[in-house]
C-alpha cells in the first residue's frame, strides 16, 4: 500500500475542526480553529482516521490524494 | 508607418545592444524616436518566423525556448517550456492568457513594456497560442494602458498580422488579481479571487480548456527567442539566469522608474540605472511586496539574480530603504496592506495575516509585542492558501524579522532609531511613482 496524502480546499474550510476531533495525529488546529494538516504520505491506521476526516467533514472541504500523484498541493 | 529617418536602425536590428552599465534594450527601446506602433516595432525587431503552422517550427522553437532558459517575469520564475509543454500534453483546444494584471501597486514594469512596446507582447501571446494549439489569446492589462494595447490589437487586424485572435481584457484593480487562477476566474467569472485547485490549470483552466497564464514581459522575450533564438538570448544574463529583467526602482534614488537590466550585474549598478542615490540604502526590499528585505550597502557589490542574493527576484522591484526610515513601520505597513487585500476565501490568510499586521504595527510603535505568536504564525500560515498570498506576507515578515535585528530590539524597549516613521511605498493601485 503506497499510502495517501490528506488535502483541504482551504476555500471551502470553514474551520468547524471536526477534522481535529477525529484524526488528532493528523489534523491541529490553529489560534483561529482553522487545520494544519499533516504534509507527508499518509498509510496503515492513519490513513483510516484519514478516511474519517474527510467524510465527516460538514463542508466537504477534504479529500485524499494517492501518494504518488504530483499536483497542486493545497 | 515605416521609418524613414536617419537615424533610425535597420530591420533586423540588434535585439540586445548593451549601453554599458547596467542598462540593456532589448525589450524596452532606448532610441526615442522608437514610438509603439507596429512599423518601429516591425523596423526595430524584423517579422516573427512564418512558418508557424508546422509542427516541426513549434518542436523546433519549443527546444530553442528550453535552450535558452527564459524562465517567468511574473514573480515565481518558473521555468518557461515546462509551464509551454504542461499545456501541449494536453488534448483539446487550448487558450492563451497574457498576464499584465500588474496588480503591486508599486511595481509599474508591465504598464511600461506595454505603453512602449505592446508589439512585442502580443507578438509572445502569439506565438505562444501557436505552441500551445489555441486559437485565441487574451491579454489581460493594468487599465493604464488599455489604450495602448487596444491600438495595438487594431493595428495588427488591419495589418492581418496574426491568425490568433486577440482578445483585451483591463484586468481587476487588486493585489491577488494577478495569480495564475485568479486571472483566469477573472476572465472567466468576472472574480479576480485565486481559485481552490485541484486540477492544474494546464489542465482544466478557463472554460474548462487547457490554459497557458504567462507573464507578459516572459511572452515578450518568447517573441525575441523566436526571432534570434537560445544562444542569442543567453548573451545576456547568467547562466542559470539569462536575458534581461524589467524592474522598477524606487525609494532613495534621484530618478525612480522602469528599467531594463541585465540579469547578473552588481545591485549598485542596477541601482545606479535611477540615478545616484538620495542616501545610503539601510536595507532594500528586492522582488515586490512578496519579497524580502536585504540589508543595505553589504548587497551592493552582489550580482542582481537569485542566485546572487540568495532569493527569488519576484516581479522585480528594487526598493531602497532611505537612511532614517523605520523598515518596522515600513513592513508593517506593508503587511496591513496585504491583509487588507486578502481575497478573504481562506481562514489562515483572512484571521493571519491581520494578526500578524497587529502584531507588528504594536512593535514599530514600541507596544508590547507578542514576539512568540508572530514568529509561530508566520510558519503556520505558510502553505495554507488557496494560493501563495499568506507564503508571501510570511517570507515578507521573516526577512524583516531578520534584517532589522538591531532596530526591533529597540522597538521592543520602546524606541525607534529611524527619524521618520512615516512609510514610503505605495500601496495605492495605479500609483506613479
Amino acid at each position: 500500500m503506497s499510502g495517501v496524502r490528506l488535502r483541504v480546499d482551504r476555500v471551502a474550510c470553514d474551520g468547524r475542526g471536526f477534522c481535529a476531533e477525529v484524526a488528532p495525529e493528523l489534523i491541529r488546529l490553529d489560534d483561529w480553529g482553522f487545520p494544519i494538516i499533516e504534509q507527508g504520505v499518509i498509510s496503515g491506521h492513519r490513513e483510516a482516521d484519514a478516511h474519517d476526516a474527510v467524510e465527516l467533514c460538514p463542508k466537504l472541504a477534504l479529500w485524499l490524494e494517492e501518494a504518488d500523484r504530483t499536483g497542486p498541493s493545497q | 508607418m515605416t521609418p524613414t529617418t536617419a537615424h533610425r536602425l535597420p530591420p533586423r536590428s540588434r535585439g540586445g545592444r548593451d549601453n554599458g552599465g547596467g542598462a540593456v534594450a532589448r525589450l524596452l527601446p532606448d532610441d526615442p524616436g522608437t514610438g509603439p506602433g507596429l512599423g518601429d516595432h516591425l523596423a526595430r525587431h524584423g517579422d516573427l518566423p512564418s512558418d508557424l503552422e508546422s509542427n516541426r517550427w513549434r518542436e523546433s522553437l519549443t527546444g530553442e525556448i528550453e535552450r535558452s532558459g527564459l524562465f517567468g517575469r511574473g514573480g515565481a520564475a518558473f521555468p518557461t517550456v515546462r509551464k509551454l509543454r504542461a499545456v501541449i500534453s494536453q488534448p483539446g483546444l487550448a487558450v492563451v492568457i497574457a498576464n499584465g494584471t500588474e496588480g503591486e501597486p508599486a511595481s509599474q514594469k508591465d504598464r511600461a513594456l506595454l505603453a512602449r512596446a505592446p508589439h512585442l507582447a502580443l507578438d509572445g501571446a502569439a506565438l505562444a497560442a501557436k505552441l500551445v494549439d489555441a486559437n485565441e489569446a487574451i491579454v489581460v492589462v493594468h487599465r493604464d494602458v488599455r489604450g495602448a494595447v487596444d491600438r495595438a490589437v487594431d493595428e495588427r487586424r488591419r495589418a492581418r498580422l496574426d491568425k490568433t485572435r486577440l482578445r483585451v481584457v483591463t484586468a481587476a484593480d487588486r493585489f491577488v488579481a494577478g495569480e495564475a487562477s485568479a486571472v483566469v476566474n477573472w476572465v472567466a467569472q468576472r472574480r479576480p479571487l485565486p481559485l481552490a485547485k485541484r486540477t492544474r490549470l494546464a489542465e482544466c483552466g478557463f472554460g474548462g480548456r487547457p490554459t497557458l497564464v504567462q507573464n507578459v514581459e516572459t511572452l515578450a522575450n518568447l517573441a525575441l527567442i523566436a526571432r534570434h533564438g537560445a544562444t542569442w538570448f543567453r548573451t545576456q544574463g547568467t547562466s542559470e539566469e539569462p536575458g534581461t529583467m524589467l524592474i522598477t526602482v524606487l525609494g532613495a534614488v534621484e530618478r525612480p522608474g522602469v528599467f531594463e537590466i541585465e540579469i547578473g550585474k552588481p545591485v549598485a549598478d542596477i541601482l545606479a540605472e535611477a540615478g545616484e542615490l538620495t542616501s545610503p540604502p539601510q536595507a532594500l526590499l528586492v522582488g515586490g511586496y512578496f519579497g524580502q528585505w536585504l540589508p543595505g550597502e553589504p548587497s551592493l557589490p552582489l550580482p542582481f539574480s537569485a542566485r546572487g542574493l540568495g532569493i527569488g527576484l519576484g516581479a522585480g522591484l528594487v526598493f531602497a530603504l532611505p537612511t532614517g526610515s523605520c523598515g518596522v513601520a515600513e513592513t508593517a505597513h506593508l503587511t496591513r496592506f496585504l491583509a487588507s487585500e486578502s481575497a478573504g476565501q481562506c481562514g489562515p490568510c483572512v484571521f493571519g495575516l491581520p494578526a500578524i499586521a497587529e502584531q507588528l504595527e504594536n512593535l514599530a510603535s514600541g507596544h508590547v509585542t507578542r514576539m512568540e505568536d508572530l514568529k509561530r504564525w508566520l510558519v503556520e500560515i505558510e502553505g495554507r492558501g488557496a494560493c501563495s498570498h499568506p507564503d508571501g506576507v510570511a517570507r515578507l515578515v521573516k526577512s524583516a524579522l531578520k534584517v532589522f535585528a538591531r532596530e526591533l530590539v529597540e522597538h521592543q524597549r520602546g524606541w525607534c532609531t529611524g527619524a521618520d516613521q512615516q512609510p514610503i511605498l505605495p500601496t495605492v493601485h495605479g500609483a506613479t511613482l
